[in-house]
């Protein structure tokens, strides 16, 4: 069933991916950091989303703060959680196989959403509305919400931000080093530690940004909810190019434009939304096996 | 230190599994004094906020009845995630490690269909509450409910959308991966477009998934084919995200739906958005219709003071544990079979919810469905529909 599309409808659907890919881009910049400097996937990503969530969710309807507060609090609590999982889960297993690292993170995951579940209880609780941000305005008959705006643009300046701290600034000069060779930025005297602690924090702090952002378009908060957008949000990230910032969003981008596309042309196979991220990414990695933007990874011996 | 720490952790786990054995052994003897009835709910994930209202109704039946044959009835409640897979494994674990003689559940009928065949071939009776499809009983002697069915509710609907609302053109939104929506979806089609006569009276139909959040790409295409009238049966947390997105894109078609719109979290998460949204339910407590449903609502009201209301759902979990004890008293013994063979003989049961009979198919032949809409923020009494 396709029908015959106006340009309206179609705009429609521009407006609607471009704020979906956004927000999937803003998550997959942290995947994309933690790879790009461990070489490890950090599956409680998705979590440590869903968590700032819970952050602001409290901030705002049970503490009754001001909302720049809650945020405030919301990105430094999720921060710390960041560095704690980092320093509590990973770190011990720094030298171990990749593998144990791997299982460690699923486990992680799995830590997360179900002392969310007991504590915050499986029901879905109701995000504050923020009219300003929410209420649509009309020009012809296309409908914008302001966050749906915000969102990219936010996300535009974040990942500006970041390839600046990373290509001009100290810290981002240990960075690289460390992505480069880990022994050899030790060796160097880089502090590991400290370098590996704030690229978690950042990247923790870029995914509590897109749960704000993300709960303000999608007003639910439910234990799982990080586990689809995680998914999805690493799959943009590898599409990309995992290990490169510009990739990850570029790979938000082109996630969040295919699943909108597909169902405005293909109506009838809306359900299967979700695949259509995976076919994508079996698409790309025939063709280039390292992302769009990615490297050619030479293992090192 | 490290060497102590995986002592005493390898202590703990040995203590902790010595623990799960001896609690297995003094649980599954066959002669105790107490009949133990399995309350089989979705307690975590998307459909939490059901599974919660069920076991409310179920607990203050137990609390009001809590014996019978002279044994003290206990309840074992299994979570079953949400999760077609986790359904069969928590239905499987109540019958083998828990030794229920018989189960309520579970709110979704994707859910209970999954339990199906254990129940079966394990010969244990379960009654469904407000699952509503047909595939949930039909062909398995062991599955009862005590509600209606979806081939009445989606007539329901239809006759409603096309007579009160006037509706020609009609849009379905549906959950794809759940039979509860799509059956509802295919039988509310059916009538509609007998009602109509318009074969082409479906304008557009959006699939979703669980869990999805976004529905901007599907509710675009549906603006664009401009129904009078939108049908979005499925989980309430998502219908809710539908019917707020659909007012941000300038969708003004009233929106309807089904029996799981009703719980608390549709309202909350839709907030002002899903003022006037329109739904069949299964139970007025404004008005109940039996003596039983008043002792209800007034226990309700004694056990939970400080609810705006009482969602049907609730109803039918006192329902279904009643039910299930007046088998178990007919029956004389605890049996589980036995249990199963009263319960098909059930005849003008009162239950909270109206009189229930059991029919062959393990359904309860229901003719009356409650209309329900949003209004100030609570689910308010619109109409009582009866079909012949």
């Amino acid at each position: 069933m396709v029908v015959g599309m106006t340009m309206e409808t179609f705009l429609q659907q521009l407006i609607n991916g471009l704020s979906v890919g956004s927000l999937y881009a803003l998550i997959a910049i942290g995947y994309t950091m933690v790879y790009g400097i461990l070489r490890l996937i950090n599956f409680a990503h998705g979590d440590i989303f869903m968590m700032a969530a819970y952050f602001t969710y409290f901030g705002i309807a049970v503490f009754f703060m001001p909302w720049y507060v809650t945020f405030i609090i919301t990105i430094g609590l999720t921060m710390l959680l960041g560095i704690t999982i980092e320093r509590v889960a990973y770190r011990p297993l720094r030298d171990a196989p990749k593998t144990s690292l791997l299982i460690s993170a699923i486990g992680v995951s799995f830590l997360l959403e179900n002392v969310a579940t007991y504590l915050f209880s499986g029901k879905p609780q109701a995000f504050p509305e923020f009219p300003l941000m929410t209420t649509p305005f009309f020009i012809g008959g296309l409908s914008f919400q302001p966050v749906s705006i915000v969102i990219p643009i936010v996300a535009f300046i974040l990942m500006s931000a970041l390839l600046f701290i990373i290509n001009k600034t100290k810290i981002g000069m240990a960075m690289r080093a460390v992505a480069v060779d880990y022994d050899t930025a030790k060796l160097m005297g880089i502090k590991i530690n400290g370098v590996i602690s704030s690229t978690f924090a950042i990247g923790s702090a870029l995914a509590a940004v897109g749960a704000i952002l993300w709960c303000m378009k999608y007003p639910s908060v439910l234990p799982l909810m990080g586990v689809v957008p995680g998914l999805k949000c690493f799959i943009a990230a590898v599409i990309g190019g995992i290990g490169n910032v510009k990739g990850a969003v570029l790979g938000g981008l082109i996630l969040g434009f295919s699943e909108v596309l597909m169902v405005a042309f293909f109506p009838a196979l809306t359900g299967y939304r979700d695949a259509i991220a995976f076919v994508i990414l079996i698409i790309i990695l025939l063709f280039l096996p390292n992302g769009l933007l990615g490297k050619k990874q030479v293992e090192k011996v | 230190m490290k060497k102590t720490l995986s002592v005493l952790l390898s202590l703990a786990l040995v203590v902790t599994m010595a623990a799960g054995c001896s609690g297995g052994t003094t649980t599954s003897s066959e002669d105790s004094d107490v009949i133990k009835i399995g309350v089989f709910q979705p307690l975590t994930g998307a459909n939490a906020a059901g599974g919660e209202l069920e076991v409310e109704g179920v607990e203050l039946a137990n609390q009001l009845r809590p014996e019978v044959l002279g044994k003290k009835v206990e309840l074992v409640i299994a979570d079953n995630k949400s999760d077609k897979a986790e359904a069969t494994t928590a239905a499987a674990r109540l019958i083998e490690k828990d030794k229920v003689v018989a189960i309520l559940g579970s709110w979704g009928s994707s859910l209970s269909i999954a339990a199906g065949d254990v129940v079966k071939t394990n010969q244990i009776p379960a009654v469904a509450l407000s699952a509503t499809n047909p595939q949930v009983t039909a062909g398995n002697d062991y599955y009862f409910r005590v509600c209606f069915l979806d081939p009445f509710q989606g007539t329901v609907m239809a006759n409603y959308a096309s007579k009160k609302l006037n509706a020609k053109k009609v849009a379905i939104i549906q959950e794809v991966s759940n039979d509860y929506s799509v059956g509802l979806a295919k039988f509310f089609t059916d009538s509609f477009v007998k009602l109509t006569g318009d074969p082409n009276a479906i304008v557009a139909t959006g699939n979703y998934n669980t869990g999805d959040q976004d529905f901007n790409g599907i509710l675009t295409n549906i603006k664009a084919a401009n129904p009078d009238v939108i049908f979005a049966p499925g989980n309430f947390t998502e219908s809710a995200l539908i019917i707020k997105q659909a007012r941000a894109l300038g969708i003004t078609a009233p929106f309807i739906g089904g029996d799981t719109w009703e719980t608390n979290e549709f309202i909350t998460v839709g907030g002002a958005d899903v003022e006037g949204a329109v739904m069949s339910t299964f139970f007025d407590d404004t008005n109940p219709l039996t003596e039983a449903g008043k002792t209800f609502v007034a226990e309700y009201k004694k056990a939970y003071p400080d609810r705006a209301n009482i969602a049907a759902v609730t109803a039918l979990g006192y329902d279904g544990y009643m039910m299930t004890l007046d088998a178990i008293e007919r029956a004389g013994s605890a049996d589980p079979v036995a249990i199963r063979d009263a319960l098909a003989e059930t005849k003008d049961f009162e239950g909270a919810t109206g009189m229930i009979t059991i029919d062959a198919n393990g359904d309860a032949t229901k003719n009356e469905a409650i209309i329900k809409t949003v209004k100030d923020g609570k689910f308010t009494y619109l109409d009582s529909v009866t079909v012949d």
